[in-house]
């Protein structure tokens, strides 16, 4: 947990670095608080589910990955894509359903994927990437890389099959594979500690023989130091880890879920420890940042955001036709070749 | 021509391609030596090209077909051994949701280029989760495509095509087409997807028929022959892409349509293509469309119920006579 006013800065990380986490976790909070503007305009259709709250999880993460090591996301996505290198135009493009957009609106907020940059797609399906991601950790070992890849999901997903079983895989198989668990408390409504009668999850690495680390999901610092431990590790061949972030997701499942189930008094205390708000102050603790690099950034990540917006809006539409386009690569939906 | 077992053949097609493209690897459970393969499919296969690309897995359908997508979606050319097709429910989510859509929601920028080898079928009194026929599954997610072969030569052309394709296939084997033996020519040669084969030519009726099907629809052609009654076997081979183009053209030939298939008849392969059929040359039809499919029941145990089900040689026959006789 971040102690007020007692951290010195990290020396393994340098100050642009570090700023440019800040700059990242700002640029996903502002794309997610102009999505859900716009969604509850109904310029965006579909279903958003937002990650405010949870960007210290993605970008401590990302920032210890390189341009060709690989992530996995889930439907709260949209952190994790832009922590891994998406640009926000393109991604406000695909929820706005233009030809701009990563996925050319065949996708929306769900399933934003850029091939280009290891961005292996966020998924609707709950656990749905667990299964895909030890294939990708065999496809680097089989092709001799050093790459690395990371499978993020929620702690809902640990309940179900896939997650054991991609568990199991990643260590039979001892595969550069980092799982991290975003655990916000809660899965829809349900409380994480009701889904489980063991909620220790590192407990759970531990029955497969993987190392393991817990880590707070509000501390980018923190959440960066572990991953890149873990990542170190997977590149010399050294295995897989699962790394838990506790974290918070501060405005419920979906955009329109009153999030009623969520105490109030729970939600002052993780908002009090705010990720965004905790960079911020440290990087000028630490002498990295004046108040007015401080605002000078925020003003740099509006401008990009407000930008993105424009860029989006001023896309042309997908063809309705274009729906049947893209789902095989060497046929047409009638099966003629291409 | 030399003559080879279709499990032969189908060793031969992952061999060639293993040597061919150094991407390409099985993977699945038991498949290693000294097993084999529950069919002896891959057997001799790991001593030749190592446990690394002869990849021998836990009992993990999820987990390892999910691998063989992220294996594929990051440069590789997995062909997952699916032992039988009734385990695909464990696996189902990363079939239906992530093997089958990835390319579409990316836009078009990921491709899957994963061959799915499964069996299926009744004949050996396996019982329900042993010995369905579940192509309609795959035939009714856009994504996949769906090859079946029913003769050793088809088996090895369609698998090596297969394993070259950029998306997702389900190849579906018979678990008693293994043994058959047919002519195989030496040198390589592969078939393209969406070509139908028509094994029988004919004037009387046509009779589309997959998998083993085909095997009891040649035999019931050499019955009615001797009665002077000339059935057009048509095999599509794959269901998707389907050759509708033969098939019509037969179609117009004969006047006269039979589906033959091993699966149950309700929303299976058949409906299709004869709501395909119906719609396409309806004005060549002239006597009703007819389907003979198993019963909607789960595959029963005891041999006498499964033969009751099967659709065999003795059953294409009587209905291709009533047919041709105006009695339907």
């Amino acid at each position: 947990m971040s102690k007020k006013s007692q951290s010195s800065a990290p020396k393994d990380l340098t100050r642009e670095q570090l700023i440019a986490m800040f700059r990242r976790m700002l640029l996903i909070r502002g794309f997610e608080a102009r999505a859900k503007q716009y969604f509850e305009a109904r310029e965006i259709a579909g279903f958003l589910h937002l990650s405010v709250g949870q960007e210290a999880v993605s970008v401590g993460a990302c920032s210890a990955l390189r341009k060709d090591d690989y992530i996995t996301s889930t439907h709260r996505g949209h952190g994790d894509v832009i922590a891994k290198g998406c640009e926000p135009k393109f991604a406000f493009a695909e929820l706005f359903g233009r030809t701009t957009g990563y996925c050319k609106g065949k996708g929306g907020s769900m399933h934003i994927a850029d091939f280009s940059q290891g961005i292996i797609g966020a998924t609707g399906i709950v656990s749905g990437a667990l299964p895909t991601a030890p294939g990708i950790g065999l496809s680097i070992k089989m092709r001799k890389t050093d790459q690395v890849a990371v499978c993020f999901f929620g702690d809902g997903a640990t309940a179900e099959g896939g997650f054991h079983e991609a568990m199991n895989l990643a260590s039979l198989w001892q595969i550069p594979l980092i799982f991290v668990c975003a655990n916000n408390l809660y899965g829809l409504t349900q409380p994480w500690e009701k889904t489980a009668y063991q909620c220790e999850l590192p407990r759970r690495a531990a029955t497969y023989n993987m190392a393991s680390a817990c880590v707070d999901g509000m501390d980018v610092v923190a959440v960066n130091q572990a991953v890149r431990d873990a990542v170190a590790r997977a590149r010399k061949g050294g295995g897989p880890t699962f790394i838990e972030a506790k974290t918070y997701r501060y405005w419920g499942h979906y955009v329109g879920d009153p999030g009623t189930y969520m105490p109030e008094e729970e939600q002052k205390e993780w908002r009090a420890r705010d990720a965004i708000d905790s960079i911020s102050r440290r990087l000028q603790e630490w002498g990295y940042t004046t108040p007015e690099e401080d605002q000078h950034i925020r003003a740099d990540v509006d401008a990009e955001l407000d930008a993105g917006i424009e860029f989006a809006k001023q896309s042309p539409l997908a063809e309705p036709e274009s729906a049947l386009t893209d789902v095989y690569s060497e046929f047409d939906v009638w099966g003629n070749p291409l | 021509m030399r003559e080879i077992t279709y499990k032969e053949a189908l060793k031969e097609a992952l061999r060639e391609e293993l040597k061919r493209d150094e991407r390409v690897f099985l993977m699945g459970e038991d498949i290693a030596d000294p097993f084999g393969g529950a069919y002896k499919v891959t057997l001799g296969l790991s001593p030749e090209f190592g446990t690394e690309r002869v990849i021998q897995t836990p009992i993990s359908e999820l987990g390892t077909v999910g691998a063989c997508i992220g294996a594929a979606l990051t440069g590789m050319r997995p062909v997952f051994d699916m032992m039988y097709i009734d385990f695909v429910g464990m696996a189902m989510d990363q079939i239906l949701n992530q093997a089958a859509k990835i390319r579409y929601m990316s836009g078009g920028q990921a491709q899957v280029p994963m061959v799915l080898r499964t069996q299926g079928g009744m004949g050996r009194s396996s019982a329900a989760h042993h010995a369905q026929s579940l192509e309609a599954f795959f035939l009714h997610i856009p994504g996949w495509l769906v090859a079946m072969p029913s003769t050793p030569y088809d088996a090895k052309g369609l698998l090596k095509t297969a394993i070259r394709l950029n998306d997702p296939v389900a190849f579906i084997e018979h678990k008693l087409l293994y043994n058959n033996k047919g002519p195989v020519p030496e040198e390589e040669y592969t078939i393209p997807f969406g070509v139908a084969d028509v094994k029988r030519e004919g004037d009387a009726c046509t009779v589309v028929a997959i998998s083993k099907t085909v095997e009891f629809a040649l035999k019931a052609a050499d019955t009615l022959a001797q009665e002077g009654i000339h059935i057009e076997v048509v095999d599509p081979r794959t269901l998707f892409p389907l050759d509708m183009e033969t098939i019509i053209q037969s179609v117009k030939k004969t006047g006269k349509l039979l589906v033959a298939h091993e699966a149950v008849e309700r929303g299976g392969f058949g409906a299709e293509l004869v709501a395909r059929v119906a719609s396409e040359a309806f004005g060549y039809v002239d006597a009703p469309i007819q389907r003979l499919c198993a019963p909607n029941t789960p595959p029963p145990f005891a041999r006498q119920m499964e033969d009751f089900e099967i659709v065999n040689d003795v059953k294409i026959a009587d209905r291709v006579r009533k047919l041709v006789r105006g009695e339907l």
